[in-house]
């Protein structure tokens, strides 16, 4: 099983060129099964996401669904906090604590993200274990490709491609059920009443999943992620990644258990080719590190059992640096490398953008004010000689509950709203209001053009929701008429 | 595409879109034996030392080319893109937004006719139709008569009882459909009839007079003549205008500019035109019935609210003799 990485042709020298196709058909890979350490930390991770995934959306919370996300009435709920479209800075957020974990988690361990938790692994590793329990293992897999349609055969694939597709279609169904209240979803579906949209994507996700995770696989790490890409330019001499010792293993070769292989000038590679078989990408790992590599680890399972078998110590594979492999550093030095200002700063970044997020998140009111000026009407004159500017002022209510508001201005001496102290408004929950103010203040109390007020809304049932909210108050030019 | 200024650009376009879309075709087909030496370097040096070496293509990529060349062409076949050709689908953005126009009219319309056939009284004590009137008013009024219609300097409030065209709801709903221009000629159209500007300094003193506002009575007095000559003609004997001309009442405390003497000798001298754009067209007959029935409602309208709101309302906002005493 020799791969195919006409990339690394050059390093032999290029003197014999043989051509090729500049189109690369694609050799279906047949993984092999895997099973220790990391394969374990990649099913727990499977476990994880997919149970969040499949679950959440069926839990209740304060009578409504707890994650939902309401496109038509834009409303995103996410178990006790309600997000509006104005809250549109929380996203950012979020995806900028993704993108410096993944800065972070790459700098200092490769690219963890695409072996452990990417959606593409972690379906992939759903749909081979399936196939595995229809087809049966590697060796019987190729075979069962190589044979002419049989009955049997096509009672198997016949199988395999059933069942990957009702969980595709579940795992599309889920994906709708964050948008559309998913036991509404379900009556839907089984009345045929779904709409066009929810049937677009239910199909759209269904079978991306189904030609992703059953077909597609690596192609996609290899031809379609950009992050697969672009974690590479993350790497620096002290990432740990999954390293192949050459200096242990070689020369290598095939000999007996018995063979004092030492004093028989090999190294500890039998060349039994696990590492290549149980690879994902189809690399061979000991041709260095690939841009292929997805950093899934399972050749260090793979390889960590035959050296078990062969009584040799463990870890012809593992996770190392490029530095620990020139320098022969051991864990410690390795772990004492890891520190450094990259992971530092990154570090810090991450931190602090979390903590000011999650300050942010738990400290906003419930509630919502838009000052709107009239654009025309700057202001008027009333008999009395006092100074009126309109304003319109919207309210919205983020709670899930009705509530009362104060209104009031400042900012400017004797500035009030209708001659009153105060108004107020009652808005029902997760609605919004709009009202008509006029502000008063006589001239003397400011400058011709704009001066600074602020309305203050205060919750009539708790002072501490409050929002100050800053606004122009036009004074007219004395002279003009 | 008729902005074409001739029929050869057209051809000129199609012909270069067709020829680069199935030239791509032919290209992609011609190299359909392609070969390359593995180790090869694509001759493109970054960084001083980074070289690419040629890589195989994945052999799906080249079928999604193909992909591309036979959407590009029923593309091409159903919409808008070889020069002239309209395409099957006959799609425009303007037909888009006309059918969107059209769906709209067709859901909403039915709610507006409701409204057309009944008496605008009557519609000005509905709520629904009052709510629909405010979000009306909110989208094409306010800009000038403001959020709460008290208007602005120019733009004349619609909540006191004090009309220039007439308060009637049927008056309303014309100064809404028709539009108005109100014409105040410099000098009432003849400055010898008037004196000059030493006459226009008399005319406004009287003016001022009429509303109570601090005057010299003797230029005021010189004035009263003037104005009886030559401004009655719209304002009237007694200086309280004319709905049907537009011509402001000049006894009441409500003006459109400034009650100061310099403002009204300046508008004596060099006249004013004001105007209410027409709707008719814009907003059609059934919005425009809404609006005039929202605009009567707020409480200006002649006999439709009590007396005594509609004076307070009267009061409020205009210029008046107190901007003089404050200066």
């Amino acid at each position: 099983m020799s791969q195919s990485a006409p990339n690394l042709g050059s390093r032999n020298g290029s003197e014999n060129v043989v051509e090729q196709s500049l189109y690369e058909a694609r050799k279906k890979i047949h993984i092999r099964a895997v099973t220790g350490l990391f394969s374990n930390w990649r099913w727990a991770f499977v476990w994880l996401t997919q149970l969040v995934f499949y679950g959440l959306c069926w839990l209740p919370w304060n009578g409504r669904q707890a994650v939902l996300f309401d496109l038509v009435e834009r409303k995103f709920y996410i178990f006790g906090l309600i997000f509006w479209p104005q809250d549109i800075i929380y996203l950012a957020v979020l995806l900028i604590i993704s993108a410096y974990s993944l800065f972070l988690f790459t700098a200092i361990g490769g690219r963890l993200f695409c072996g452990y938790a990417c959606p593409q692994t972690v379906y992939s590793e759903i749909f081979i274990w399936i196939e595995r329990k229809i087809e049966g293992e590697r060796n019987a897999r190729m075979k069962l490709d190589r044979q002419a349609m049989n009955p049997r055969k096509f009672a198997l694939k016949f199988a395999k491609h059933s069942i990957w597709l009702v969980f595709a279609l579940w795992t599309g169904f889920t994906f709708v059920g964050y948008f559309t209240p998913i036991k509404m979803l379900a009556t839907e579906v089984l009345e045929f009443s779904l709409g066009p949209w929810e049937v677009f994507w239910l199909l759209f996700y269904g079978f991306a999943t189904y030609g992703n995770a059953g077909y597609m696989r690596e192609q996609v790490c290899k031809y379609m992620c950009p992050y697969a890409r672009f974690q590479g330019v993350m790497f620096d001499p002290d990432t740990l990644i999954v390293t192949y010792d050459e200096e242990r293993g070689e020369p290598r070769g095939s000999r007996s258990k018995k063979l004092d292989h030492k004093s028989a000038g090999k190294g500890d590679c039998i060349d039994c080719g696990i590492c290549v078989q149980v690879c994902p990408t189809g690399i061979d790992i000991r041709q260095g590190l690939q841009y292929e590599c997805i950093g899934c680890s399972a050749c260090i399972d793979g390889c960590d059992q035959v050296m078990d078998k062969m009584n040799y110590p463990r870890g012809l594979i593992r996770y190392s640096t490029e530095h620990a492999m020139q320098e022969k550093w051991g864990r410690k030095e390795i772990l004492a490398h890891l520190v450094r200002p990259r992971v530092i700063v990154y570090g810090l970044l991450l931190a602090v953008i979390i903590i000011a997020a999650a300050y942010g998140i738990a400290t906003r009111t419930p509630f919502k004010v838009d000052v709107i000026r009239d654009r025309n009407s700057l202001s008027r004159e009333d008999e009395n000689g006092m100074i009126e500017n309109s304003f319109r002022l919207r309210i919205m209510n983020v709670s899930e509950a009705s509530r009362t508001y104060a209104v009031s201005v400042s900012g400017m001496d004797r500035v009030d709203i209708l001659h009153q102290p105060s108004i107020q408004i009652e808005v029902p929950a997760m609605k919004a209001e709009t009202i008509s103010l006029e502000v008063y203040a006589p001239p003397e109390s400011g400058m011709p053009g704009a001066n600074r007020i602020y309305f203050n809304v205060k919750a009539v049932d708790d002072e501490k929701i409050a929002v100050h909210e800053k606004a122009s108050f036009i004074m007219p030019q004395s002279a003009r008429y | 595409m008729s902005d074409f200024v001739s029929g050869f650009w057209s051809t000129y376009i199609s012909v270069l879109v067709l020829v680069s879309v199935i030239g791509c075709g032919v290209f992609l087909w011609t190299q359909g034996n392609a070969k390359f030496a593995p180790g090869e370097k694509t001759h493109h040096v970054w960084d001083e030392t980074l070289e690419e070496y040629s890589n195989p293509l994945p052999n799906w990529w080249r079928w999604m080319f193909y992909i591309t060349v036979v959407f590009s062409l029923g593309y091409l076949a159903v919409y808008p893109g070889l020069g002239s050709y309209v395409g099957q689908f006959s799609w425009s953005s303007h037909g888009q937004y006309d059918k969107e126009i059209a769906d709209a009219k067709a859901k909403y319309d039915p709610i507006y006719d409701a409204f057309k056939k009944q008496d605008i009284r009557m519609v000005a004590a509905d709520p629904k139709a009052r709510e629909m009137g405010r979000s009306l008013f909110l989208t094409y009024c306010a800009q000038c008569h403001g959020s709460n219609a008290k208007g602005a300097r120019g733009y004349p409030n619609l909540t006191d009882n004090d009309w220039l065209w007439g308060g009637e709801p049927v008056q309303i709903k014309t100064s809404i459909m028709e539009g108005r221009i109100g014409v105040m000629p410099p000098y009432g159209g003849n400055p010898d009839a008037v004196g000059g500007p030493t006459g226009a300094k008399e005319v406004a003193n009287y003016v001022r007079s009429l509303s109570g506002l601090p005057n010299d009575s003797i230029l005021a007095a010189k004035g009263m003549e003037k104005f009886k000559l030559v401004c009655s003609v719209c304002h009237g004997l007694e200086g309280k205008g004319n709905p049907a001309l537009g011509a402001p009442n000049l006894t009441d405390k409500v003006w459109l500019f400034s009650s100061r003497e310099d403002a009204i000798i300046d508008i004596i001298t060099k006249g004013r035109t004001m105007q209410m754009p027409a709707h008719k067209d814009f907003l059609g007959e059934a919005k425009a019935h809404i609006l005039a029935a929202y605009v009567y409602g707020l409480g200006g309208g002649v006999s439709a609210a009590p007396a005594a709101p509609a004076t307070t309302n009267a009061t409020i906002n205009a210029t008046t003799a107190t901007v003089n005493a404050n200066q």
